[in-house]
């Protein structure tokens, strides 16, 4: 009977970090429309730029180069940069 | 190994050996005239001649790189100066300057073999040396707990069962390659960890894969987590793909791999295993699960497993290596998003056109009729198919032409709204005249059963550097 074994996993450990503070509301605040390249996800966003623009907030638009990789980083750290809040749409 | 004696001679005996029986009474003989040191490597009360060492661990066998027994070293000023292996009587007179040492000898007796040449000896020295310096965290089952449901429980199988990984099979598989345990290979997506060749070793245990194969498992695991092959999307799409897996060069067959019969199907071994691994890769070490990030609306069989090697023997065309610039020596694996398997019959032609036509019919339908170079293919042509092209006198290449101008279709069939189907290309298409596969988005492979006037397609995912690109890496040992 086998008893001992290797760990066959990663053997990684989820950090743990605290959530960015909520804004209270979105008036004066820059909001990230990020689109992943997919099909009709700008429909989506376009529809969401004018409900925001209308609350008051200032969008900033990005897009991945292409929706079946990660965001390169320097993209991240663009929004991140700029923006306080970001939304991203998957869409088909 | 520091030596024992300055001067003298050093012999390695087992009395297991009927030579060494022989010549237990003339390592008394040298004795007299000599410092002899002899160690034993089954028997420490043989030979009674001499007060022998105890060898039976082996350690001093291993240090002097015994191969037969029995062996006389010559050791002269603390080195060693001669070497002597069985019994070959002017040898052992004129390296002791004995000139009458055994003479009631035969002239000739040949040795046997080393205990440090058993095969149970030289596995249980591997996984002493390489099992406790391993990496990984052990984990010890519960008294109570079954093996293989422990395993399930944990979340380190694809469903099927999975060979337990003790530190012994992690040891004779890392033995499979010569790369060290802690080189680390890639960053297994989706997490992005690393993953060491040993990591590697662990899940190929848990494949079913033999030690030999683990080469190829690095290979595979190398193709897929380059930024061009793009494993993450593979894995999170929500379409079908996973990795299929193509070895070419003698490898392919030293390690018995399927390239004929029932090439994509079940029962062999190294095809099952190394397909297999490559998954548990990214499931264990990379965290990509489904249901979890991957997000496949269907998946397919493939996604078990998908390997196989291309039928090189009776091909009439360069294998799919040395089209993508390798050497008919080297062993590759190239990778490609296999989205699944369609099946094309044609067993009425005998004319290399006519067949051409054939696949292309069948060809325009990857993915979608009206979709033209989103989806890369691989055709894989069976023998007796191969068999037209081979006697039309169509290279691969010219196949490959053939089919592609075969597959120039009018933009007006395939942009959005035409024959009143929605899916489709922009209207701006409508102008022009499109291939249904990118520059180099076709690739042509020779493989399966020597019957049967088949020939299949395997469908890809997105193509080139939206998606992913095929990737050949050479298997290195």
């Amino acid at each position: 009977m086998t008893r001992i074994v290797l760990d066959p996993t990663g053997e990684r450990h989820a950090a743990t970090r605290a959530r960015a503070r909520r804004p209270a509301n979105l008036a004066g605040t820059t909001i990230g429309l990020l689109d992943i390249s997919k099909a009709r996800g700008d429909v989506f966003l376009d529809r969401l730029e004018e409900l925001l623009v209308a609350e008051g907030a200032a969008v900033l638009r990005f897009r991945k180069p292409t929706f079946t990789k990660p965001a390169p980083v320097d993209l991240r750290h663009e929004i991140a940069s700029k923006c306080e809040v970001v939304i991203e749409a998957l869409a088909d | 190994m520091e030596l024992p004696i300055d001067d003298g001679f050093i012999a390695v005996v087992k009395r297991d050996c009927p030579t060494c029986g022989l010549v237990a009474p003339v390592l008394g003989a040298i004795a007299e005239h000599h410092s002899v040191i002899v160690y034993s490597q089954d028997d420490p009360t043989f030979p009674e001649q001499i007060t022998p060492i105890d060898d039976r661990d082996l350690d001093v066998s291993f240090a002097l790189d015994i191969d037969t027994v029995p062996t006389l070293i010559r050791i002269e000023a603390g080195a060693e100066t001669r070497r002597l292996e069985g019994w070959f009587r002017p040898h052992w007179q004129a390296v002791t300057g004995i000139e009458t040492l055994g003479d009631d000898l035969p002239e000739l007796r040949p040795g046997c073999g080393s205990r440090t040449n058993d095969p149970e000896v030289v596995d249980a020295r591997t996984v002493a040396a390489i099992a406790g310096h391993l990496a990984s965290r052990t984990i010890e089952f519960g008294a109570h707990e079954d093996d293989h449901e422990a395993m399930f429980e944990r979340g380190w199988t694809d469903g099927l069962p999975v060979v337990a990984p003790t530190p012994a099979r992690v040891a004779r598989m890392l033995a499979g390659t010569t790369r060290d345990p802690n080189d680390v290979v890639v960053l297994a997506p989706p997490d992005l960890v690393e993953c060491s060749v040993e990591k590697i070793a662990i899940n190929a245990v848990m494949a079913g894969c033999k030690p030999e194969y683990l080469p190829v498992v690095i290979a595979a695991v190398e193709a897929a987590c380059t930024d061009a092959f793009n494993a993450h999307g593979i894995l999170c799409t929500t379409w079908f793909s996973g990795p299929m897996i193509v070895v070419n060069g003698p490898m392919s067959r030293s390690i018995g791999m399927n390239s004929g019969v029932n090439v994509f199907g079940q029962g062999n071994r190294a095809n099952a295993t190394i397909g297999r691994a490559l998954q548990l890769v990214i499931r264990n070490v990379g965290g990509g699960r489904p249901g979890e990030i991957d997000r496949a609306a269907f998946g397919w069989p493939g996604k078990y497993t998908f390997c196989f090697a291309e039928r090189e023997h009776d091909s009439p065309w360069d294998p799919l290596h040395v089209t993508r610039g390798f050497a008919p020596d080297q062993n590759t694996v190239t990778l490609f998003a296999a989205g699944g398997l369609h099946p094309v019959v044609d067993q009425l032609s005998r004319d290399a056109s006519q067949l051409a036509n054939s696949f292309a019919r069948c060809l325009r339908t990857v993915g979608h009729p009206k979709n033209v170079f989103i989806w890369d293919a691989f055709l894989a042509v069976g023998p007796e198919h191969a068999r037209v092209f081979r006697e039309a006198g169509w290279s691969k290449d010219r196949l490959r032409d053939e089919l592609a101008a075969r597959l120039q279709i009018d933009g007006r069939e395939v942009i959005r709204g035409a024959d009143d189907i929605a899916e489709g290309m922009p209207e701006g298409f409508a102008e022009h005249t499109l291939p249904k596969f990118r520059d180099g988005g076709l690739q042509i492979v020779h493989c399966g059963g020597e019957a049967g006037l088949f020939s299949a397609i395997i469908a890809g995912w997105a193509s080139g550097a939206v998606g992913s690109e095929i990737v050949t890496k050479e298997i290195r040992p």
